[in-house]
């Protein structure tokens, strides 16, 4: 998921004055998407229980913050700020669904990891939490799953949760990442139904649970994983949902996160490769 | 940034080695199961103190069940709609002395099996001529469970029969026949019921009656008025059927009193157990619930309270498919185990076994699961468990069975499954929006489970090494002894598939004892009394139950292991009516028949 804190955007010109509403809700408040992610944690499972234990949601939060502050304080220098480790940390805790404990840390610390080992060009190319949660799916299926059930039976929490993210989400500029994926995932949902005859509700039933309400909202829109043009944003989320139609073809259960996680670096490289042509067209002109 | 790429390196070693250690894991547990394979008979009974053999043909039992076709707009899904209905249930009918077995069909026009015990290790089918057999004639709907009481005190044991239609109640006519009393009774015309329980719930001495509705009781799945009869969630569904209470009034008729005494709930039920969680003389009720949390209702007497949430049993919503009791750790208290669904990749659920709570008791009991911690989480798609002491050690096992539909054995249904299943209620509860099943399997084809107890908190799985090699779709199990031999055999009822007996055969070092209580002034099958056996410094609860497990009832008595050279230092008897009742050393190897004092 996220680990830039949305906060951390590709900002422009520097910002005007604000009302102080719009400041808490702006992008310059890095804090503002992990209040938002531990809001959606602490309604889901005051309301419906979703974690099976908060001691697991504490084991990889945990770890998470241990790993960012040793790792920060060895490669940096310094310590970094821990905004974007609870995000990973909180997501862990969210989406991964263990009987056991060490999954959690597991994924956590890998997750914090792959920031500073998965890099190219000082950037790293996997979102932290998408590349944690992945690899568990793919390599401990017996042990691992993540989280596939509902917000209840009512709609009000869904659309509380699409209204406040999308508001969010719109404040710190990345709502065109996320409504070109879910336009995108409803029309492949209609191809998918047209294909193998599945009855399309079927189809689009996913997108209605929190899996992806935590997907669209915090993975798909990192800023630090994502790259810098608006277009090839959408280019690229785009791709991650046609990938995705791929995989579910192929009855693949975990479609989103394998999609992002082969989509993802690859948008990244390609992005990394155009940024380190730019300076020598520059000089050349 | 550090310059230097020593850390660097030392930090990409070890992050592949992060990676990576789930293959390590895996491997590790792989040579663990290795090693769980099947032994043979002397190994299995020098290692674990005993194996299993399957009887049934032997038994001359050859009853394979069938399941449901329900109304065709339900045909692209039918396997995993009409998947329940195996069920099995040990009564002694007759008062021979020795354990019958019921076990109930489904299949439109198909026929509910008795087999009497014949005492030669053999069974006969004598349900056609008791009057048992003919009850899934099309427009009444088709078996699900069928438990056992004597409701009018004469002696013999009655049956409750619940199904997806019109529950029935047959009286047993002094063991030679059966008379159907539904209308007598007043059941209701209709319920989709997968669980039903005797309990005398209010002490009066006069058994009543549990009934757990499933699907809604206006739904009827052969022909349905449209397709919106799925459940609203995948777990958090409320548009279940409703939960009845019979109270029996004593001159062979019944009130339902359900709401009245404060049971209200549309929930899913699949399972249902009563036993004295409290220490108050008065049977509890648990229910588990599929597609939700399991509720649990305090019994003051006369009206029920519904602690799930409170107690922590009923927060985390799961699939409750099992309600079994037992004194594992063998210090005079129950856990309860619950059945859920795990599948490899895709849903881990984890089955749970609730323990009170350390330093928690009465009306303040709060419970842990510790299914994880002692090993008896994950046992796949599972259904019916029951506690027993297989090999007589004087520790309480488990056996569960699972597996949900066995088609393809190459194809699944998972994805589309998983895909629907976290689909909004408006999705979910339309089976028309349900992707066809086209043959596939949904959790088929799962291996058994049988934890051995090690009576030092940690349940080992020993199914496949001491016998159990089954891989039919279980649904139903229930323990007894069945040959009078002073072990635990096991029957398990497979839908679509066989019955099953496994025959247990126990290392002879290993000592029990057995107790048959009959009531006076409590009911006569004593369901409720419960017996503490003290021995070698420990001590076990047990009680009488009147249905456990998932739609299953274990035979009357009750089988106490007692591991080898047991120092019995008494047993203490408590009945439903109150009355106390102290056996000093019991002597071993033997069946205690105890009639209650007046």
């Amino acid at each position: 998921m996220s680990n830039a804190a949305a906060g951390v955007v590709h900002a422009g010109a520097p910002p005007l004055p604000q009302a102080s509403w719009k400041r808490f809700v702006g992008p310059e408040n890095r804090y503002l998407a992990p209040a938002f992610i531990t809001c959606i944690l602490l309604a889901g499972h005051l309301s419906f229980g979703i974690l099976e234990s908060y001691k697991k949601t504490g084991v990889a939060i945990i770890a998470s913050l241990i790993t960012e502050a040793i790792l920060g304080r060895i490669f940096t220098g310094k310590f970094p700020n821990i905004a974007s480790a609870y995000i990973s940390g909180i997501s862990v805790g969210i989406l991964v669904r263990s009987p056991a404990v060490w999954p959690y840390l597991l994924c956590a610390v890998v997750s914090i990891m792959s920031k500073y080992v998965l890099r190219v060009k000082g950037r790293h190319i996997w979102n932290p939490s998408n590349f944690g949660i992945s690899v568990l799916l793919f390599l401990a299926p017996e042990t691992v799953a993540t989280l596939s059930i509902q917000w209840g039976n009512y709609l009000l929490p869904m659309i509380v949760i699409w209204c406040l993210g999308s508001v969010i989400i719109y404040r710190v500029r990345r709502f065109h990442i996320t409504a070109t994926y879910v336009i995108s995932f409803v029309m492949f949902a209609f191809v998918r139904s047209w294909i193998t005859g599945s009855p399309w509700q079927s189809e689009i039933a996913p997108l209605t649970g929190p899996m992806y309400q935590l997907f669209i909202f915090f993975m798909v829109t990192d800023p630090k994983t994502t790259v810098r043009k608006k277009f090839w944003q959408c280019v690229v989320v785009f791709l991650v949902a046609l990938v995705e139609m791929i995989l579910r073809l192929n009855q693949v259960v975990y479609a989103p996160f394998y999609a992002l996680f082969l989509v993802g670096p690859l948008a990244m490289l390609v992005d990394i490769w155009f940024e380190s042509r730019r300076p020598a067209a520059v000089a050349r002109t | 940034m550090t310059r230097s790429p020593i850390p660097r390196i030392v930090l990409s070693v070890i992050f592949v080695a992060l990676v990576f250690s789930p293959l390590a894991i895996k491997r590790v547990a792989a040579r663990r199961d290795a090693a769980k394979s099947r032994l043979d008979a002397q190994t299995a009974l020098g290692r674990h103190g005993f194996y299993f053999e399957e009887v049934s043909k032997a038994a001359g039992v050859n009853f394979v069940h069938q399941a449901p076709t329900l109304d065709a707009k339900l045909n692209h899904i039918m396997p995993q709609v009409a998947s329940m209905g195996a069920s099995v249930s040990i009564v002694d009918f007759d008062r021979d002395g020795w354990s019958d077995i019921y076990v109930t069909n489904s299949g439109e026009g198909s026929k509910n099996a008795l087999y009497r015990n014949m005492h030669d290790g053999t069974f006969k089918d004598v349900a056609e001529e008791m009057g048992v057999a003919n009850v899934n004639q099309p427009g009444v709907g088709v078996s699900m469970c069928a438990v056992w009481g004597d409701y009018d005190n004469d002696g013999y044991e009655d049956l409750l029969l619940v199904k997806w239609g019109r529950p029935e109640l047959f009286h047993n006519d002094g063991g030679h026949g059966f008379t159907r009393v539904t209308e007598q009774v007043g059941l209701p015309r209709w319920v989709n019921a997968n669980t039903a329980l005797w309990f005398d719930y209010d002490g009066d001495g006069l058994l009543d009656f549990f009934i757990g509705g499933y699907y809604p009781e206006d739904v009827d799945l052969w022909h349905l008025a449209n397709t919106r009869m799925m459940p609203d969630s995948f777990e958090y569904a409320k548009n279940g059927g409703r939960k009845y209470l019979f109270h029996n009034l004593g001159d062979g008729k019944f009130e339902e009193v359900a709401e009245k005494v404060g049971i209200n709930s549309h929930r899913w039920t699949l399972a249902a157990s009563s036993a004295d969680l409290r220490g108050t003389g008065r049977q509890d009720l648990f229910i588990a619930n599929d597609y939700g949390i399991s509720e649990l209702y305090f019994n003051d007497g006369k009206r029920f309270r519904e602690v799930g949430e409170q107690t922590g049993v009923g927060f985390a919503p799961k699939s409750g498919m099992n309600a079994a009791v037992g004194d594992i750790f063998n210090q005079g208290r129950y856990a309860v185990y619950v059945s859920n669904i795990s599948e490899e990749g895709v849903l881990i659920q984890g089955n749970n076994l609730w323990v009170p709570k350390e330093g928690t008791s009465g009306d303040g009991i709060k419970y842990d699961n510790l299914a994880r911690d002692l090993g008896v989480e994950i046992g796949g798609w599972s259904f019916g468990a029951q506690f027993g002491d297989f090999n007589n050690d004087g520790t309480l096992d488990l056996y569960l069975t699972n597996g949900y539909v066995s088609l393809d054995r190459n194809k699944s249904y998972w994805y589309d499954f998983s895909k629907i299943a976290g689909g909004h209620s408006m999705i979910i509860n339309d089976a028309k929006n349900w992707p066809a099943m086209e043959g596939r399997s949904l959790s088929g084809y799962q291996a058994k489970r049988l934890w051995l107890n090690d009576g030092a908190g940690k349940f080992v799985n020993v199914a496949q090494a001491v016998g159990v090699s089954d891989t039919y779709d279980g649904r139903s199990v229930a323990l007894a002894d069945l040959w009078n031999r002073g072990v635990l055999d096991v029957v398990v009822a497979n839908e679509r598939g066989p019955l099953l007996i496994y025959k247990n055969n126990v290392t002879p070092e290993n000592q029990w004892i057995e107790f048959e209580l009959e009531g006076t002034a409590s009911n006569r099958s004593a369901i409720g009394a419960q017996v503490t056996l003290f021995w070698n410094g420990q001590h076990q609860i047990q009680e009488v139950a009147g249905g456990s497990g998932f739609a299953a009832q274990n035979q009357r008595r009750l089988h106490f292991g007692l591991g080898k050279f047991p120092q019995i230092e008494k047993a203490v008897i408590r009945w439903p009516s109150g009355k106390t009742q102290t056996l000093d050393k019991p002597a071993t190897a033997q069946l205690h028949k105890i009639k209650e004092p007046a």
